[in-house]
């Protein structure tokens, strides 16, 4: 189905139906209980989920596949965003406009950047990009604020053209008339509540699309190609194949999935600032793509939302509820666990977020997806490797990054 | 004329800093063949050391002075630093005064110290592992150092002043026959510059005039052979880290009253640091040092007013531009050797 | 004409004469060797073929088309392939997949943006890729990864990957450098059915005599850079020059 063999079609299918049910899987806890506060079914973390999801998704098609490092996707992010609002302002609220207007201009951004960065490879390929991002960043701060509002950030002000604003046009961002932010139902189920949000859907239609996109890519020709370059150029040359254009376009296509990703930031909270420029950005990506598991096709979905998740879980938890949840220890411990934790809680989520970049990378290189692989090979031992129902198997035992 | 001058001045001190950390930057990759994204941290972590140390001494006791009363009309209770109390008023209020200075010794064996955990605790065991390997780890140490930063010392830039005979400006321009105030340089940028060159000399020496430099070179050349000589590098390559560590650390501490410490610094003189050694010459040390002041007084020369209403925005992307038009020309960087870190 | 002509080619490196005036013609459907003690600039003479040197002087022609200047995958386009001493294989991809690429390089050139059909339906290159594991008796191993092979191995699939694309030419750089005597005559029997079936043109440098005795149709000994003697192999074995430069060394 959909040019897919049987087991990606399945493995398809199961990930549309997870992230059509998201709203109901992650509030599995009941409203009111102490645990309710692990819940991650609100709209806004869904659609972050979503959109960081379709941006490692493409990232991963850089970096997984050619083994290509790049420290300037942010860049690209944030042209997505400044795009979008830029045509909230022109036109008018329907993302129809900015979307498609966003994938291309980071696209060609991209191309630019790409065509520069790729005449070097290995390190040299990382900190041009680097370098790029932090120019583009600067120059958002400083020359450019006619198009970025600088430290403001871009937004939509009441004087702004809107050429196509029609009398009752919502006054947020909406495709056709269903308004991102609003929510078309709130089930109340016992002591549970479910929020189906017209952002989240939107956003996750479209991830499905991008996976799916990259689902394609991964199984395709090119796809092939693009791991022959991360394993051997040498060979790659002197087959006959020339490594530049398949890496600019892989570069250029996750630099469109980026962009594409900065726009529905923009769709779901009209703003845009020059702070998702920021390496630190970029290397949140990275740090996505590798827990998740560099290279599979599950992974950067699951590290994005890993990420996003314990982001927010971790964000909110202050002090108080540190001393909620130790206090069965004696009161001297309690102080100690107490005060060790805060270290990694509430704004320490930083904190926690590099050790974890340093604890994948060190004894985790293969990510969740190859952990969750060992996992499941010590349970399924014995069984026939027919029987495994794994849709990771695409690339072999490839050692996590090349240069 | 007075103008290029005074740019030229101006440059010097951010590319001090540029330079340093550069140097030790090149140093770990020449010699260890390691990547290291969390050397600007090394560099903030110095810039604290400045800061805790200045706070170290400063460290008081209350007492109430029952001559003097606050505007209630209570005694006025008096801050008086350990330090004063033990030495005397005046000697304690110069030790005080003095504190960045003095921080140099305060730092040096911190930092070493830092250096050494860091090699022997992550780094040697990312030898053999990928450059992304080691690029992404290292990463992830500097984001943890930072916030680590963050956490005890606070968000907001701690001014960290220099010693009272320091804060004045000198004005070069009349030592040069121009008329006065047209080229004023503060004292401390002229200490931190003299203070620049003579770690980058003394480095220079080390590697040039003992034993352990010549071997230290001969690895930078060529790595395997001398580990076939039988030389025990790993002992070498963890002090020759820390060594590094310490250059990337006093550069910090130094600069700590021209820039209020603050805890995203080590991120953003690290991406230029980099920068300049990609400019200088993956693995050439005089390549960085030399990169080092060129980009920083190209910096500051962009950043003048008449060349900024020409190019707006130049000086913020001067230096990545260089770097890029560089890598795509010279792809070795101005005195980079082959080899290095290619594929 | 032959297939391959080089004319009066140099390369220096630095003060160091690496070629001087080679000349030297492989005609076509024949087994060529270029042998010569180490160092006498054998591989310096195969990189130039390829791509990876350009010489400082004279002419390669193939196919009456010059190569000089090229990148490498312009001159595998253009019908050469290259067989490494040590194989050069997409260690991370399975066996058939490294047939793939080949495949792929052959039909739709040097770059191709074709993200959207899967690899497995490319019937007809599947089937053209497993033929030839048929051929190099492969087969069995086409879901091995290709980096945990043995190096025999290794090699067989690097010539299966060279062979699928059906060069003009094969450039093989010591294809039996490190083999055991019974793979080593393996190789020849493969090399010379080779030739034989596939009308495939052949350059070989070789250290080992028998492998070249066995093979080669026409012989270079190559000197300090430059051909000493080119002949038939039962001439070059008694040739004096060649005893004195070369086969009194090595033996």
């Amino acid at each position: 189905m959909l040019g897919l063999n049987k087991k990606d079609t399945r493995f398809l299918l199961i990930v549309i139906a997870l992230t059509l049910l998201t709203p109901i899987i992650l509030q599995p806890f009941p409203e009111g209980s102490s645990l309710a506060q692990f819940n991650a079914g609100y709209p806004d973390l869904m659609q972050r989920f979503a959109i960081f999801g379709i941006f490692a998704i493409g990232f991963n098609i850089l970096f997984g596949l050619t083994g290509y490092l790049s420290f300037g996707h942010a860049a690209f992010l944030g042209v997505g965003s400044y795009t979008v609002v830029w045509m909230y302002k022109l036109l008018d609220y329907n993302v129809i406009w900015g979307l498609p207007l966003a994938i291309i201009t980071s696209g060609l951004f991209a191309l630019l950047i790409g065509f520069v960065s790729l005449r070097r490879s290995g390190i040299y390929f990382s900190i041009l990009t680097l370098a790029f991002a932090q120019m583009s960043y600067n120059l958002a701060y400083s020359v450019l604020t006619p198009i970025t509002n600088g430290e403001t950030g871009l937004q939509v002000y009441t004087d702004d053209v809107q050429i196509l604003m029609g009398a009752n046009e919502p006054q947020s961002p909406h495709f056709f008339g269903i308004v991102m932010r609003e929510n078309f139902w709130v089930a109340d189920i016992g002591a549970w509540e479910f929020t189906f949000n017209n952002g989240y859907y939107f956003s996750a239609v479209i991830a499905i699309l991008a996976f799916y996109l990259s689902l394609r890519i991964f199984r395709s020709p090119f796809g092939l190609m693009l791991r022959a370059i991360k394993t051997n150029q040498t060979r790659l040359n002197y087959t006959g194949l020339n490594a530049r254009p398949y890496t600019l376009a892989a570069f250029v296509i996750s630099g469109m999935y980026a962009g594409l990703a900065g726009g529905l930031l923009a769709a779901m909270d009209p703003l845009a600032g020059a702070e998702r420029m920021q390496w630190t950005a970029s290397g949140e990506v990275v740090l996505m793509t590798i827990l998740g598991g560099l290279g599979t096709m599950m992974g950067p979905v699951l590290g994005a939302g890993f990420i996003k998740y314990f982001e927010n879980i971790f964000s909110k938890i202050n002090e108080q509820v540190l001393r909620q949840w130790f206090g069965f220890l004696p009161d001297g411990l309690e102080g100690a666990v107490v005060w060790v934790a805060e270290y990694f809680v509430g704004s320490g989520w930083h904190l926690t977020s590099g050790l974890l970049f340093m604890l994948v990378v060190i004894f985790l290189p293969g990510g969740l997806v190859e952990g969750g692989q060992k996992l499941a090979g010590l349970f399924k031992r014995g069984k026939s490797d027919e029987d495994i129902d794994d849709p990771e198997h695409q690339p072999k035992q490839s050692p996590h990054v090349a240069e | 004329m007075d103008a290029i001058l005074l740019q030229i001045l101006n440059g010097l001190d951010k590319g001090s800093a540029y330079a340093l950390i550069a140097l030790g930057l090149t140093l770990i990759f020449g010699t260890l063949g390691v990547v290291n994204f969390a050397h600007g941290a090394l560099f903030m972590i110095g810039a604290f050391c400045a800061v805790s140390l200045q706070r170290l001494l400063s460290l008081s006791f209350e007492t109430v002075d029952p001559t003097r009363t606050d505007f209630l009309g209570n005694p006025l209770k008096v801050k008086t630093p350990y330090i004063e109390s033990w030495f005397g008023p005046e000697t304690g209020a110069a030790i005080i005064d003095w504190s960045v200075p003095l921080a140099i010794l305060f730092s040096i064996p911190i930092m070493l110290l830092v250096g050494f955990i860091m090699e022997r605790g992550l780094i040697k065991h990312f030898y053999k592992r990928p450059h992304a390997d080691q690029i992404l780890v290292t990463f992830g140490l500097a984001i943890v150092l930072q916030e680590l930063v963050k956490h005890w010392f606070g968000a907001n830039p701690i001014q960290t002043g220099a010693p009272e005979a320091f804060k004045g400006s000198f004005d070069f321009g009349v030592l040069l026959g121009f008329d006065p105030n047209l080229i004023i340089y503060p004292y401390w940028r002229m200490v931190y510059f003299g203070f620049a060159a003579v770690i980058v000399a003394a480095v220079f020496a080390f590697l040039q005039f003992t034993t352990f430099g010549m071997v230290v070179r001969a690895g930078m050349a060529d790595r395997e052979t001398v580990g076939l000589l039988g030389i025990n590098i790993d002992k070498r390559f963890t002090i020759m880290f820390g060594l590094a560590a310490a250059v990337a650390g006093l550069a910090g501490v130094m600069y700590a009253p021209i820039n209020s410490p603050n805890y995203h610094m080590g991120m953003d003189f690290l991406v230029l640091s980099f920068v300049v050694v990609v400019v200088g010459g993956m693995g050439s040390l005089p390549g960085a040092v030399l990169a080092g002041f060129m980009l920083g007084i190209l910096e500051s020369f962009a950043s003048m007013n008449w060349i900024k209403s020409m190019i707006p925005g130049i000086d913020q992307i001067i230096i990545y531009l260089v770097a890029i038009a560089i890598l795509l020309t010279r792809p070795r960087g101005l005195m980079g050797r082959k080899g290095v870190m290619e594929d | 004409m032959g297939l391959l002509e080089v004319k009066g080619v140099g390369k220096r490196f630095g003060g160091l004469q690496a070629l001087g005036n080679v000349n030297l013609s492989v005609q076509e459907n024949s087994v060529h060797a270029i042998i010569g003690p180490n160092g006498a600039g054998k591989s310096t003479l195969l990189n130039c073929f390829v791509g990876k040197l350009i010489p400082d002087e004279g002419s390669v022609l193939f196919n009456g088309q010059s190569v000089l200047g090229r990148t490498p995958h312009e001159i595998n386009q253009m019908g050469i392939s290259r067989v490494f001493q040590t194989p050069e294989i997409f260690g991370d991809l399975d066996v058939m997949e490294n047939m793939m690429i080949p495949c792929f390089a052959k039909r739709d050139g040097a770059f191709r943006m074709h993200a959207f059909e899967g690899v497995e339906n490319e019937k007809e290159l599947v089937e053209k890729a497993e033929q030839m594991l048929i051929d190099v008796n492969m087969i069995d191993k086409r879901h091995m990864n290709a980096a945990s092979m043995s190096r025999g191995d290794k090699r067989r699939l690097e010539m299966a990957m060279c062979l699928v694309q059906d060069p003009k030419l094969l450039l093989l750089d010591e294809p039996t450098a490190g083999m055991a005597r019974a793979d080593t005559n393996n190789t020849i029997d493969l090399l010379k059915e080779i030739n034989e079936k596939r009308d495939i043109t052949m350059a070989i440098i070789e250290h080992d005599m028998h492998v070249v005795f066995s093979l080669a149709e026409r012989i270079t000994v190559l000197a300090q850079g430059t051909p000493l003697v080119e002949d038939t192999p039962e001439n070059i074995k008694g040739h004096p020059k060649v005893q004195e430069a070369y086969l009194g060394e090595a033996h």
